[in-house]
Order: C-alpha cells, then sequence, then structure tokens
C-alpha cells in the first residue's frame, strides 16, 4: 500500500500516534499512583529532565495531530458547505498551533539541559 | 451515487436503535470531541503545576469546585472509553476480532473496561484518600 493513496497518511498518523499517547498515558498514570505525596520540587526536578521533556513535547503534539485528523474527520462528515469548513479547517489548525507553542513554552522553561 | 430504491430512513435519532458495536463507535467519537476541548484545561494544569509551589497547590485545588468535578467526571469517562474503544479499533485493523460474534463480545468488553477504568480513575483522582 502505498502512503499517498488518499486519507492514508491521516489513517496512519491517527493510529501512531494513539499508541504513542496510550503507552505516554499508562507511564504517567502509574508515575502518579506511585508517587502519592508528591510536591512540587519533585515534580519539577521530574519534568526538568531532559528526556521528560522531550517525551511530554511529543505526547502533547501527538495529542494534537491526533484530534487535529479526530475533528477533521468530524467536520468532513458534518460540515458540507466548502468555505465554512475551509474556515474552520484554518481556525482549528491555528487554535492547535497555538497549543502546541504553548506546551513548548512551558517545557523550555522548566527543562535542564 | 443515485439509487431508485425507496428504503425506510429512520434518521430521527430517537427512532434509530443502534448497536452496541455501533453505540461504541458513536461514543468513540463523541468522547473524542469532548477530549478535544479539555485541552486547553489539561494544558493550563500543566503550566499551573510547573510554575510555582504556589501554582502547583492551586492546581491540585482546582478540582475542588463542584462544576470543575462535574465536568471532569465527564472528561475521565470519556478518556476511559476512547482509551479502550481505540485499542479496540486498533485491534480490529490489526484483522483482529473482525467476526460478528468476537466484534460483539470487544464491544461488551469496551464498555465494561470503560465503566471500570472510569470508577477506579474518578475515585483516585477526584474522591481523594479513598484509596
Amino acid at each position: 500500500m502505498s502512503i499517498h493513496v488518499q486519507g492514508m497518511r491521516a489513517w496512519l498518523l491517527q493510529r501512531l500516534s494513539s499508541v504513542y499517547v496510550a503507552l505516554y498515558l499508562v507511564f504517567a498514570l502509574s508515575f502518579f499512583w506511585h508517587s502519592p505525596d508528591l510536591n512540587y520540587d519533585t515534580w519539577l526536578n521530574f519534568m526538568a529532565q531532559p528526556v521528560m521533556a522531550i517525551s511530554s513535547l511529543l505526547f502533547f503534539i501527538f495529542i494534537l495531530v491526533h484530534a487535529w485528523v479526530g475533528i477533521r474527520d468530524v467536520l468532513i462528515d458534518y460540515v458540507h458547505n466548502g468555505a465554512l469548513r475551509f474556515s474552520i479547517f484554518v481556525i482549528l489548525g491555528l487554535y492547535l498551533l497555538t497549543m502546541g507553542v504553548w506546551v513548548l513554552m512551558i517545557l523550555l522553561s522548566v527543562v535542564q539541559i | 451515487m443515485l439509487t431508485k430504491t425507496r428504503r425506510p430512513k429512520h434518521l430521527n435519532l430517537l427512532k434509530i436503535r443502534l448497536p452496541l458495536t455501533g453505540m461504541v463507535s458513536i461514543f468513540h467519537r463523541l468522547s473524542g470531541v469532548i477530549l478535544f476541548f479539555s485541552i486547553p484545561f489539561a494544558i493550563y494544569l500543566l503550566a499551573l503545576s510547573l510554575r510555582s509551589p504556589e501554582t502547583f497547590l492551586q492546581a491540585g485545588t482546582f478540582f475542588e469546585h463542584g462544576l470543575v468535578k462535574l465536568l471532569s467526571v465527564i472528561v475521565i469517562y470519556s478518556l476511559a472509553h476512547h482509551f479502550f474503544a481505540g485499542l479496540r479499533f486498533l485491534l480490529l485493523d490489526l484483522d483482529i476480532g473482525l467476526s460478528l460474534k468476537n466484534a460483539r463480545l470487544s464491544a461488551w468488553i469496551v464498555v465494561i473496561l470503560g465503566f471500570v477504568a472510569f470508577a477506579f480513575l474518578a475515585i483516585w483522582l477526584l474522591a481523594g484518600e479513598c484509596l
């Protein structure tokens, strides 16, 4: 199967991102489960590790990609006016991009290299 | 594609009775949309938790408001269902469980695991020291 088949890229991105997000979620929940008395310093030091900052950034990027494909599919199903659909796509894209920059700024402010 | 047959259409949502597999599917979509709207709140909590010791505590008390608690319950259930229904779709993509019998069985398992995970997470995250 070729990656250039219509919709194949989105289909694949949706599945790859879901696997990463699911694995990260299980990992994050088990971290919180094993740290019942989490305080600010422990949390900050934990997230300041480059490996945590990078894997967390990837987690949010994959969530945003997953949301893009998912919401795009919903819009394709329910919004049939081409111009309106395109406008919502643009707003959605800018919105998700903003969320990504926000996460990047948060993680850059704590990461210790 | 135009067809000349006049099949009965029941687009009245109250008249459509989806099979369980269809319910799992449409709730996967609905929960996805709900999770989409929860994204900025999750990022905001991340920002609060990392900014300073004061805002870290503030992030914890965020969930003490009644309305936030109610919305969190909906988001947590959406996450639980979306997780397991998504896992089921991944397995179906790998041609696992495609027979009608197995698809129905896995739909039931998704519903049950979704409720169990929801109950566990809700008690753990929202009810505090119950566990």
